[in-house]
């Protein structure tokens, strides 16, 4: 092997680290099915699967796009700054759509 | 003396010459890319959880059989065909033409597999259970627009990247292309998979029916 070819290599996850990766993805989205049976609110659930895609994401940009083997600086000009535009929409949506479901029919 | 001076200079950092990411331009293009649609379907996305909240009447078309079974196994298909497309990745960095296309191949499959599912499940909702983008039996008209507008820009997503992973497969294979396109390829392929995390639990799991 040379010394390219090795250096390829070894830049990212090994197979099996990714496919513990994998199985992780799969196991969250089965206990997403589960969740979505125990007829939570609307509000309480959406929080929750949110919360569970963030992790599912995480872990596609930093194993599977290999975002952990880039050099930091490359995360630092693109997840702050996406962070920061989904913030920005979250400011127009929280306070309206929170108020609105307390003002809707029941 | 000149020579060795504007050598220098061009290998400088300030004269353009450094990589401050330590990547090449076609990857930096497609993070660039990759940055912007996520604006476009966390925007599409925040909307849609809006519309979910504010509307008491919000249809629950997806019963466990068939919509929440298929919608399941279209995950799983996709996620798979996230791991083949690593293992192309891996294939190419060690220059393995042979395995590269065949895992580039089988990530195809599994875009395939997904497209048709999700087609297939279109159908039953349209033709079947009477849904279209401006109504639908069960509850608020908005549901139509919203879940084949955010499916379908998905799904869309999906079939160009099967048509990107056939032309740079074929390109590979007859050695046009290198290891750094396949990385590239597999950066959007991901990023389709990724996107589709939140458009499943979002859109089909926030409206099961019990």
């Amino acid at each position: 092997m040379n010394a390219e070819a090795h250096a390829a290599e070894v830049h990212g996850a090994s197979v099996g680290t990714n496919i513990v990766v994998w199985v992780g993805l799969v196991a969250i989205t089965g206990l997403e099915v589960f969740l979505a049976y125990e007829a939570l609110q609307p509000t309480v659930m959406l929080s929750i699967l949110v919360a569970l895609s963030l992790v599912k994401a995480a872990l596609i940009m930093s194993y599977f796009m290999h975002l952990k083997f880039e050099k930091f600086t490359l995360v630092l000009w693109i997840v702050p700054a996406m962070i920061f535009c989904i913030c920005m929409m979250f400011i127009f949506f929280f306070p309206e759509a929170l108020r609105l479901v307390e003002m809707r029919p029941h | 003396m000149h020579d060795v001076k504007t050598e220098a200079m061009a290998e400088s950092a300030w004269s353009g010459g450094g990589s401050p990411f330590a990547i090449g331009s076609k990857k930096l293009g497609m993070w660039l890319f990759i940055v912007s649609d996520t604006l476009t379907f966390s925007a599409l996305l925040i909307t849609y959880s809006y519309s979910r909240l504010t509307n008491p009447d919000w249809p629950r078309p997806f019963p466990i059989f068939p919509a929440i079974a298929f919608s399941t196994t279209m995950t799983v298909v996709l996620l798979a065909s996230s791991l083949t497309m690593v293992l192309a990745v891996m294939s190419a960095q060690r220059n393995d033409r042979k395995k590269t296309v065949l895992w580039m191949v089988a990530t195809m499959v599994g875009g395939l597999l997904f497209t048709g599912l999700h087609l297939t499940e279109w159908m039953n909702m349209i033709f079947k259970e009477q849904f279209t983008i401006t109504g639908n039996p069960e509850g608020t008209p908005l549901f139509g627009a919203v879940f084949f507008g955010i499916t379908g820009l998905h799904m869309t997503h999906v079939m160009i990247g099967v048509i990107y992973l056939g032309i740079v497969a074929f390109g590979f294979g007859r050695g046009k292309f290198s290891a750094e396109d396949v990385e590239v390829n597999g950066l959007y392929w991901h990023f389709v998979d990724l996107v589709w995390m939140f458009v499943f639990p979002m859109i089909y799991l926030m409206s099961v029916k019990y």
